[in-house]
């Protein structure tokens, strides 16, 4: 496949680099700044360009017109992302754009403007700490956006109503599912049978916008 | 009639005064505090300190009421989003974008978007000016 990747920072370099070490791909990789570019020139030589990802003669140069089978907007900057992303698919009719979205509170934009799939390594690593620090009762773990789904981590405290309740007697959501509990460092499959006890903590499948419910069926009266 | 300036560098807040003076009720929006200066002392337009980017930001500048959105901010692509943003999820239909990049001004104009490229306007006005140079020899008699 023939792979452009926008942005050579700490993302962009090791997206890069794991593309090539497959061996399998063709890549170019766009970055704008003097330093950083003499840098992966070392590394990448010709497969790396100098320019702004955002300047059509810039992609133009580094072969959008073929076009790439993928682009990666992999800057640091959301509005360049939005835009590489924009200009790739519209412009070029990339068949598959993937945008990194740096600050998650953009991601609204991304999805207004119809950039999919996006990637956010802000959001993987709250989620990834809040799910190391026992204070919130329901942690994000996963979120599938074109299936709809999410994945979220549950602890069931003694007080909760879920507490040596089985799974089968729970009034769980529509549109949601447990998938496992955890207890004591053991991870069961949730079925049916499965009773629930205190400081158990259980993985659930559920459409966003279902947590409350979920969270009164398991953790709060 | 409410207007909204995204960006109150040298244009924007020319343009942000202009407006005030014109009887519109304008509201600047820039994420420096500095910018405000440019307003000068008798402002009495409304400010909001943040980021363009920022729908809080936004709605609390009054993007909702606004019957025109000028963006305005240094960054084309900034704009570029803040407008879209604007005109699509706030369904303004007074969007104005400013875009130093041709290119990029032609290609988000035919998707419907407002561009203004200064770039594009002093071309034209440098070539007409060397143009004219280039005929008043040829026409002023010796």
């Amino acid at each position: 496949m023939y792979i452009l990747v926008a942005g050579g920072g700490k993302v962009g370099a090791n997206f890069a680099r794991t593309l090539l070490q497959d061996g399998k791909h063709e890549v170019t990789l766009i970055e704008q700044r003097h330093e950083r570019f003499e840098r992966l020139e070392h590394e990448f030589e010709h497969q790396v360009l100098l320019g702004d990802a955002t300047e059509i003669f810039v992609l133009e140069r580094a072969g959008i017109a073929r076009p790439p089978d993928v682009v990666a907007a992999l800057t640091g900057d959301d509005e360049d992302n939005l835009i590489i992303s924009q200009l790739s698919r519209e412009k070029y009719g990339v068949p598959k754009v993937i945008a990194r979205v740096n600050d998650p509170r953009n991601q609204a934009h991304f999805d207004l403007l119809g950039i999919s799939p996006t990637v956010s390594a802000t959001r993987g690593l709250m989620a990834l700490i809040e799910h190391e620090v026992p204070e919130h009762d329901l942690v994000h773990l996963l979120e599938l956006r074109k299936e709809n789904l999410e994945i979220v981590e549950v602890m069931i405290d003694p007080s909760a109503p879920a507490a040596g309740k089985r799974v089968e007697a729970l009034d769980l959501p529509e549109g949601s599912r447990l998938i496992s509990v955890t207890r004591n460092g053991h991870s069961e499959i949730a079925v049916g049978s499965t009773e629930l006890q205190a400081g158990d903590q259980v993985l659930a499948i559920l459409q966003p916008g279902k947590e409350d419910e979920l969270r009164r069926v398991l953790i709060k009266a | 009639m409410n207007a909204l300036v995204i960006g109150c560098g040298r244009v924007g807040s020319s343009i942000a005064l202009q407006l005030d003076s014109e009887g519109w009720d304008v509201t600047a929006v820039d994420e420096k505090e500095e910018a405000l200066s440019r307003l000068g002392d008798h402002w009495n337009g409304g400010f909001v300190l943040g980021h363009g980017m920022d729908i809080d930001v936004l709605r609390q500048a009054g993007i909702e009421e606004a019957d025109a959105v000028v963006v305005a901010t240094d960054g084309d692509n900034t704009n570029i989003v803040i407008g879209q943003v604007a005109q699509q999820r706030f369904d303004n239909q007074c969007v104005v974008v400013r875009v130093l990049d041709p290119a990029r001004a032609d290609f988000y104009r035919r998707r419907g978007l407002r561009t203004v490229c200064p770039t594009s306007v002093a071309i034209d006005v440098l070539m007409d000016a060397v143009r004219a140079c280039e005929i008043r020899p040829a026409e002023s008699p010796v």
